[in-house]
């Protein structure tokens, strides 16, 4: 019964590589269009737009890093996600290992908290946010940035690493207690280690995800452009190219931010994927 | 003693993710529900509480039902369109070699699709919006447009035509977002036993059969959290459509939403207490969608 089917499974094949194939062309000449763009000069940008760029000219990457500020925001971007995500992983790894092993009066209570959290559209916060964060005279500066994204990654964080820190076993944090450390030294040299899968998944996706913000920078920093993030700047650019007309900067800008997210991607295509998808599979 | 010292290691680790997270996000929302009830400006010291007029007023106002409208279009089509790709592909790549000699198998090369497919959605909404800004173009500089012109078609205006716009800017979002439920389905059709394909196979069952009578229903559960996700996303879109097509929700009207209209209103207006009881009824929607897509899909599970 096996060998009629062959001759249709093959013609099967071919028709599911085509359709893999189309999509993944789909998602590859976009790409590979901006890339090549950024080699163009004006007249070949306002020409056949499937045609390849005459020479390859890499004065719009000089443009586009100094002239549209594209170091300056990448550099922001870096400070911002840095302490950004070291602060969410270092006080979301404490409140969710505290919620997680210790049961205290409250402490199921302040675990909802947390999660509350997210329930909410962040667009039902915006205004009073904005509010809030010049009260503490914080707007335009990267330090109240790196609060606010801190505090909105908490809710998912701590959801995560509670139910990761829930799965290890008591005995060997019982063992060094008794071995005398303080609960701070069990937690640094015995937990933390012990949660590393769910560690590094979570931060992938909170550098990710602070990476590709948008909305907070666009409301809390929008008044310094000296402080601005890639996504701002590059979103800024793309506005003014309108006027300015240096399309071949705003590609050879743009190639500039998908090139180092590409290549991070493509050294921890896993990890990113495992830690992307653990947000889905509560 | 010890005790004490236990409960001053909660306190000390608590306190800084308590404090920034009640100060920065709870503090917010709950000064947008109180907010929503007065006709602040943003600026001015007084304060006037002006009751649910702001609500009233939503209920007539034409910008918040197009948004709604458009927001409607968004939650049917977005989740259907991406599940329906998404579930197609990751087939192809698990199981597309068909109950072949050896048993189920993937497709060569799943791999490397799978890394394509996923890619779109590491890129920042920003860039994938500008990106795409130069892709529609209405003229024949426009990428599609230079590709239509190749066939002979006259250029389209994308984002410029109001009975086109909205569906552009959702094939954005299907663009970036089928990668990541084509893992998602990968992981949970990973997750069938192998022994129920081969045992289908064994009883001549062919590759539309194996997906419509093993995998979708088992997947289901996945496929219901990849629903509710593209559900959430279709009442965003905030970061796309303001980089795509701007802030006005041009062509009019076409791409107005709530997001934008909230922004528009709290930070260009100076309506922050009408624009907080829009997040207010933003909250209530997406509450309100999660609730009855648990509640409507939930039905028997079928037993692993």
């Amino acid at each position: 019964m096996r060998e009629p089917a062959r001759p249709r499974s093959g013609v099967l094949n071919g028709l599911s590589h085509v359709a893999l194939a189309v999509w993944a062309l789909l998602i590859i000449l976009p790409l590979v269009w901006t890339f090549l763009a950024s080699f163009k000069n004006n007249t070949e940008i306002f020409g056949d737009p499937l045609q390849l760029p005459g020479e390859l000219r890499l004065d719009a990457w000089g443009r586009a890093w100094d002239k549209a500020h594209i170091g300056r925001y990448m550099f922001n971007t870096v400070i911002v996600v840095f302490f950004g995500t070291a602060g969410t992983m270092l006080f979301g790894a404490m409140a969710a290992y505290v919620l997680a092993r210790f049961s205290f009066a409250g402490s199921k209570l302040i675990y909802y908290y947390f999660v509350a959290g997210l329930a909410f559209p962040v667009f039902l916060a915006l205004g009073p946010l904005f509010f809030v964060v010049r009260q503490f005279g914080l707007l335009n500066s990267h330090v109240g940035l790196v609060l606010v994204y801190i505090a909105y990654s908490l809710p998912f964080t701590v959801f995560f690493l509670a139910a990761f820190f829930r799965t290890l076993p008591e005995a060997v944090a019982e063992a060094a207690m008794i071995d005398g450390a303080s609960h701070t030294r069990t937690f640094f040299q015995v937990m933390v280690p012990m949660a590393r899968p769910g560690l590094i998944s979570i931060t992938i996706f909170n550098v990710l995800g602070q990476w590709n913000q948008y909305l907070l920078p666009l409301v809390l920093v929008a008044g310094d452009p000296d402080k601005w993030v890639l996504t701002q700047g590059i979103a800024s650019i793309s506005t003014l190219a309108g006027y300015e007309a240096d399309w071949p900067a705003l590609f050879a800008a743009l190639s500039l931010t998908i090139l180092p997210v590409m290549v991070v991607y493509v050294i921890f295509q896993r990890q990113i994927q495992s830690g992307l998808g653990a947000g889905a599979l509560k | 003693m010890r005790r004490l010292r236990t409960y001053g290691f909660v306190a000390a680790f608590l306190a800084v993710p308590f404090v920034l997270y009640t100060v920065f996000v709870i503090s917010p929302y709950i000064q947008a529900f109180q907010i929503s009830l007065t006709s602040w400006n943003g600026y001015s010291s007084v304060v006037s509480y002006v009751g649910l007029d702001n609500f009233v007023r939503l209920l007539r106002d034409e910008v918040f039902w197009r948004a709604l409208r458009n927001h409607g279009v968004m939650l049917v089509t977005l989740p259907l369109v991406t599940i329906a790709i998404a579930l197609f592909l990751s087939f192809l790549l698990n199981l597309g070699g068909g109950p072949g000699g050896s048993g189920v198998r993937g497709l060569w090369g799943s791999r490397f699709y799978r890394v394509v497919f996923f890619f779109p959605q590491v890129l920042a909404v920003a860039v994938v919006g500008v990106l795409f800004q130069a892709i529609y173009r209405p003229d024949e500089v426009g990428v599609l447009n230079g590709v239509l012109a190749r066939l002979g078609i006259e250029p389209v205006g994308w984002l410029i035509e109001p009975s086109l716009a909205l569906w552009s800017v959702i094939a954005v979002m299907v663009w970036q977002g089928v990668g990541f439920y084509v893992v998602l389905f990968s992981a949970g059709m990973a997750a069938i036993p192998k022994d129920y394909f081969e045992a289908a196979a064994l009883d001549g069952a062919g590759r539309l059969r194996l997906f419509f009578s093993i995998t979708l229903p088992l997947l289901r559960d996945t496929v219901q959290v990849g629903w509710i996700y593209l559900g959430i996303a279709a009442l965003d879109g905030f970061a796309l459509i303001q980089v795509l097509v701007g802030n006005k929700g041009e062509p009019d009207g076409a791409t107005t939403i709530l997001p934008i209209t909230i922004y528009n209103n709290a930070f260009s207006y100076g309506k922050v207490g009408y624009a907080s009881a829009m997040g207010v009824a933003l909250f209530f929607l997406t509450v309100t969608f999660a609730v009855l897509t648990l509640r409507t899909t939930r039905r028997e599970r079928v037993e692993l």
